[in-house]
């Protein structure tokens, strides 16, 4: 388990790739799973322009 | 066999891609494209260990610039960075489609906002402003009128980058709420969607609500002459229903996304994918 940086929320990570974008239950923030051992994520970084398909 | 895909953040589609691979105990690597450093002149050997690498980066940027790399290094990549770089921007894929004889929109260029009002004026309004890179819809502005085009065009000249003061300008098709993703996979479209919209940009990035669409041997053989004007491989065509002229190419996604069209078409897009590029390994491997 880790928490959301952004309010701290209580963030499990199970059953998640590192790359993928979750969404934190109490304050919605959008976050990257950066680690699975130790859990750990962060902010998901903004789209930028080259963003695409 | 082993391969890698690369990706900036792992989304619907990279899940399933690694699913397929699971079921088919094909070994692979997921590789994120920022955390790579690439010595130009001392290609990394653990590249060599892959016998395909499939580029589903979601910025366009890196993933083209990997790409070249790669190849640049010898390794087999999907799409080719060649491919990419033309679907990547919008002009170059117009240019590839007027040079195979495929019909594509009214398309304009101009870098004087002045001169852009008159190509406007010639193609008549409503017209729409595309920034020539870019995708699921940002920056797109159907014009209505010239007050419409002078504040866009002012807009993009001061608050936009330098790519955003060449004005590719193309005729609005008055297309019946939707448009036509097909999916072209090699030789074939395998499956298309309707992308319904009340809003004129029809992206399901933007909300429009996918269904079915019948791949007619008409689509077919647009879609794949079109896939094969930008080099062909894994591609997402966008196709607009003109009521005069028919069905006219309007954009080739090189980094498809397919999470919203296997359901309605009843096609395991990942698993085609996969299949297309095993056969391309094992091909060159018999030669």
């Amino acid at each position: 388990m880790t928490h959301c940086p952004e309010c701290e929320a209580e963030i499990t990570v199970q059953d998640l790739m590192i790359g993928e974008i979750i969404y934190c239950p109490d304050c919605s923030a959008e976050l990257e799973v950066l680690r699975l051992e130790p859990p750990s994520v962060v902010l998901a970084p903004q789209v930028e322009e080259d963003w695409g398909e | 066999m082993r391969l890698a895909i690369l990706t900036s953040r792992i989304r619907v589609e990279e899940k399933l891609l690694i699913e397929v691979l699971r079921q088919r105990s094909i070994a692979f690597d997921i590789i994120d494209d920022g955390e790579l450093l690439l010595d130009l002149s001392h290609p990394d050997e653990r590249w060599r260990a892959y016998d395909a690498v499939l580029c589903r980066s979601m910025s366009q940027s890196r993933g083209l610039a990997v790409l070249h790399v790669l190849e640049h290094w010898g390794v087999r990549v999907c799409n080719s960075s060649t491919v990419t770089a033309t679907c990547n921007d919008k002009l170059l894929t117009t240019l590839a489609l007027l040079q195979a004889g495929i019909p594509t929109p009214h398309t304009l260029l101009a870098f004087d906002p002045q001169i852009t009002i008159q190509g406007i004026d010639m193609l008549g309004y409503p017209v729409v402003l595309k920034p020539i890179t870019g995708s699921w819809g940002r920056l797109l502005a159907r014009i209505n009128d010239r007050d419409a085009a002078e504040a866009v065009l002012e807009h993009q000249e001061i608050l936009g980058s330098y790519q955003h003061h060449v004005h590719y300008v193309q005729e609005h098709i008055a297309k019946p709420q939707r448009d036509i993703r097909a999916f072209v996979v090699g030789d074939r479209t395998i499956c298309a969607i309707y992308r319904t919209s009340e809003h004129w940009v029809t992206n399901t990035a933007r909300g429009a609500v996918a269904s079915n669409c019948p791949v007619t041997p008409e689509l077919d053989s647009l879609c794949v002459r079109a896939a094969q004007a930008v080099g062909g491989g894994i591609l997402a065509i966008d196709v607009l229903e003109d009521p005069q002229r028919g069905l006219l190419i309007n954009e080739i996604n090189a980094t498809m996304e397919f999470r919203n069209s296997i359901a309605p078409t009843g096609v395991d897009i990942p698993d085609v994918m996969l299949d297309y590029i095993l056969s391309g390994v094992r091909e060159e491997a018999v030669r």
